[in-house]
């Protein structure tokens, strides 16, 4: 294909934009490889130091397990509650189903810093700041509108005469659930898990109100950017980019296609 | 045996009987209900009022899981994740059928639509008319009490088309499997069918054998739904007598009393070069269709004629004058 | 009315109304405590905070149109590539999207600071003398939030564009339409949709972001939602981060509603 000018002029430009994107990514490799003490760009030379002063840290090994579990458990009950709640929302007919369907989604629209604070306040009051359970609810909360979006989508593309299909064979609700639906849909619920894992796992805003001395490891990071610039933080962004990494290959693999989420 | 299908809103007091091995045709156009009335045997649809029932028994409340009716859908609708023999195996399974009971009647029945070897295939890597065919087997697996046919040969191209045709008709008879096929293509079901249920706008208008429909329709709508045709309208003035507003008179069959308002059917390939009746006309267009012409003549008194010749010598060019003739007994009068 | 499938809302709906919509209305509720307005009128009332409100607006558009300036580029590209360069670039936008904001942040100061990478390079290949200041003020918020929001642009673009018909292009080609015509005439006007709903999603996002000018702004650029969380936290008053809320919350809903009034008008024509 002939290349014109103004295609080319629009590839290099997004080449550039792509560069923009892609440099804070880039630039954490060498410096949590730096052999130097401080912050220094070029590293002078290449050491490990970095990554075992963060295995050798029990505060960032703890930070690092707790938000494991905590993203774990936000998945899991992220799912339990919106894959119902997006099986009623596309199939059910009953008042008030736009409505919830704007709460369901609300919590994105809303300030993340005005649900922190609200639920905050609360939790202080039940005695929940500092409870690993108490950020799980928070993040499930906010991570509720990904699984509607994604399992609602996966459910509007569904073939309904195969559910059909397997009524008229014999098969109850529950098995054509269990045996048609669910497994078709798993690549929604595969991509909807994930993204409730990841966004709670990023997640600081709440984190920073709710964790109190048990922190998760986006809240340690904060507190040591405020405090003091220092390249284990490197060393922990760089395994922060690998997570995600493999996370988005499996989406991309076991997932609902990467461009459907898109949409 | 016998089945009902009474009095459904959205279909207009609809009844209909199939007999036990019969293969019925529910013919009609699009939003004629046929599909409503289908999704309501299946038990998709639940009746406003009416009841279904199978071997004497009620069935209207089951739902569709307990109803033993075997269905092909439209797209197949082929479980996309199980392989061919797990489609099959599907309502055996749900029927808590033994594990070597199923690999028996699983691997009976794809021996009868022909698809031994394809066990392990995924339905994807399959062409139309051998997913059609796992579709057939997954539907008669279980030897349901009746199989419905949701316009299953729409999406093969025409030939495949004629091939599944006459093989579901082959396997139908050799079963002797109670069969409801919804179709809206009138070929298509005169093919196929013992007997054909004509619908239009949620009510039956004729439930009849394949030629009874063609050739002796009950109404306007079933004469030109079914093949071609020439419909006017008239009056009996005498006995075999029918004449038109324009004062033209045709003999006729019919017992009907002098005075009644009646509908006059001439198929096209009735037309002789002559007959009892004759029309002149001049030919308004012609089409040459291989094995015949297809004409619309321009007659008098305002009549417009279809007529179908064989395709022997040359063909009357538009502005030609043409005389043709019908006998009696080639005219249906309703 | 007939009901049917209500049920498995239920549990998700309980989550929602107990840890999402009741905290935010009882904290909401603070900011009349006593049955006073005094804070309403503090917060819009004086010039110190009307400025906070100010400073978050300009950058929220400042950061809107710097979002579409780059983001159009690439959801263009990526929606008129080749399907291998389409993922490739999906990939380099949705690995900074799913990237800790922190890791970004962090990776921008480390960029953009005093001794940083910029600056190093500039002062070592000589073309300046001094440092420039590009952390802790405007640009580095600016910077930082826009490499943040500039995916949620991106995404919207790239649907829009998808759904434009190749053969419409193609077809103005034919006609003898230049490269930019086609895109001033058939584009624009079709991709409408998508630049609208990315500016309206960017927006409302930059309008309530914390993490980034909390840490980028070094407390010399102040936005609302790091005004709410000074109050919480350093101030402990309660009704006035409220009041905050409350008026930030109105504002969001208000460009909601706004959008979904002009959508709905424009697909109506």
């Amino acid at each position: 294909m002939k290349t014109s000018p103004s295609r080319r002029l629009l590839v290099v430009a997004c080449g550039l934009i792509y560069f923009f994107l892609m440099l804070p990514l880039l630039v954490v490799f060498p410096i949590s490889l730096s052999s130097a003490p401080y912050m220094q760009f070029p590293p002078p030379g290449l050491s490990w130091q970095w990554y075992e002063r963060y295995l050798d840290d029990p505060q960032w090994i703890d930070a690092t397990w707790r938000s494991l579990y905590i993203g774990g458990a936000t998945a899991v009950l992220a799912l339990a509650l919106g894959v119902p709640l997006a099986f009623a929302l596309v199939r059910g007919k009953f008042f008030g189903r736009i409505l919830i369907d704007r709460l369901a989604l609300a919590p994105v629209i809303v300030p993340t810093i005005i649900l922190s604070v609200a639920v905050y306040g609360l939790f202080a009051k039940l005695k929940l700041i500092g409870m690993w359970y108490g950020l799980v609810i928070a993040h499930t909360v906010l991570a509720l509108p990904f699984v509607v979006l994604v399992i609602g989508a996966g459910l509007r593309d569904f073939d309904r005469s195969l559910e059909q299909a397997a009524e008229g064979l014999g098969a109850s609700r529950w098995r054509t659930l269990a045996r048609i639906t669910l497994p078709l849909l798993r690549p929604s619920l595969v991509s909807a898990g994930l993204l409730a894992f990841i966004s709670s796992f990023d997640e600081v805003v709440v984190a920073l109100f709710m964790a109190g001395a048990n922190m998760t490891l986006p809240k340690k990071m904060f507190d040591n950017i405020m405090m003091e610039i220092d390249p284990t933080i490197a060393a922990v962004s760089v395994m922060q980019i690998l997570l995600v990494s493999i996370v988005l290959v499996l989406i991309g693999r076991f997932g609902r296609g990467l461009k459907d989420s898109a949409r | 045996m016998a089945k009902r299908f009474g009095d459904v809103v959205a279909l207009d007091h609809v009844s209909l009987q199939v007999a036990q091995g019969e293969l019925l045709t529910i013919l009609g156009p699009s939003g004629s209900g046929k599909t409503t009335l289908l999704k309501v045997v299946a038990g998709f649809e639940t009746p406003d009022g009416g009841t279904v029932k199978v071997g004497g028994i009620e069935i209207t409340a089951l739902p569709p899981a307990r109803r033993d009716i075997g269905m092909v859908f439209q797209n197949y609708a082929l479980f996309p994740h199980l392989s061919v023999a797990a489609n099959v195996a599907f309502p055996l399974e749900m029927r808590n059928v033994g594990r070597s009971e199923i690999d028996t009647r699983v691997a009976q029945a794809l021996a009868m639509v022909e698809l031994k070897g394809y066990e392990a295939r995924l339905p994807r890597q399959l062409s139309g008319g051998q997913q059609q065919r796992v579709a057939l087997a997954r539907a008669i697996v279980f030897n349901p009490r009746l199989l419905l046919l949701d316009e299953p040969f729409g999406a093969l191209d025409r030939k495949l088309r004629e091939t599944m045709q006459l093989e579901v008709r082959r396997l139908q008879r050799r079963l002797g499997l109670t069969t409801v096929f919804i179709t809206h293509d009138q070929e298509e079901a005169l093919v196929l069918s013992d007997r054909i249920a004509v619908m239009n706008k949620g009510t039956i208008q004729q439930v009849a054998t394949t030629t009874e429909i063609y050739e002796r329709p009950a109404n306007d709508f079933v004469a030109d739904f079914v093949g071609e045709s020439n419909i006017f309208h008239g009056t009996m003035s005498a006995p075999g007598t029918v004449t038109f507003d324009g004062g033209r008179t045709l003999q006729v069959r019919s017992e009907k009393p002098a005075g009644a308002k009646v509908g006059v059917l001439m198929r096209p390939e009735r037309f002789a070069p002559s007959g009892a009746n004759v029309f002149t006309g001049e030919v308004v267009e012609s089409v040459y269709l291989g094995t015949s012409f297809k004409l619309r003549l321009a007659c008098e008194g305002g009549l417009e004629l279809l007529v179908r010749q064989p395709a022997r010598g040359p063909m009357p060019a538009a502005g030609a004058r043409v005389t043709v003739g019908i006998d009696p007994e080639s005219i249906h009068v309703f | 009315m007939k009901s049917r499938g209500f049920l498995p809302a239920l549990p998700a709906l309980i989550l929602l109304f107990v840890f999402f919509l009741f905290p935010v209305v009882r904290m909401l509720g603070f900011s009349v405590e006593g049955g006073t307005f005094d804070w309403y009128a503090k917060a819009l009332g004086e010039e110190l905070y009307l400025r906070v409100f100010w400073n978050t607006f300009e950058i929220a558009l400042l950061v809107t149109f710097f979002c579409l300036l780059l983001g159009y580029p690439l959801g263009f590209l990526m929606a008129t590539t080749t399907p291998f360069w389409a993922t490739a670039g999906f990939i380099f936008v949705l690995l900074p999207l799913w990237t800790s904001v922190l890791v970004r942040t962090y990776a921008w100061m480390v960029l953009l600071g005093r001794n940083g990478v910029f600056n190093r390079t500039l002062i070592e290949s000589g073309i300046i003398a001094d440092p420039i200041p590009l952390l802790h003020n405007f640009t580095g918020v600016l910077i930082g939030m826009v490499h943040v929001l500039l995916p949620y642009m991106v995404l919207p673009i790239y649907s829009a564009v998808r759904k434009v018909d190749p053969a419409i292009p193609a077809a103005a080609a034919g006609l003898g339409a230049s490269s930019f015509a086609i895109f001033r005439r058939i584009y624009l006007p079709l991709t409408l949709n998508g630049i609208f709903a990315g500016s309206v999603l960017v927006f409302v996002l930059s309008l309530g972001f914390f993490i980034t000018p909390a840490l980028l702004g070094g407390g010399r650029v102040m936005m609302i939602a790091v005004l709410i969380e000074q109050q919480v936290r350093e101030a402990l008053n309660w009704p006035f981060a409220a009041a905050l809320s409350a008026v930030l919350l109105v504002f969001t809903f208000a460009v909601y509603a706004l959008a979904q009034r002009l959508t709905r008008t424009e697909t109506a024509r």
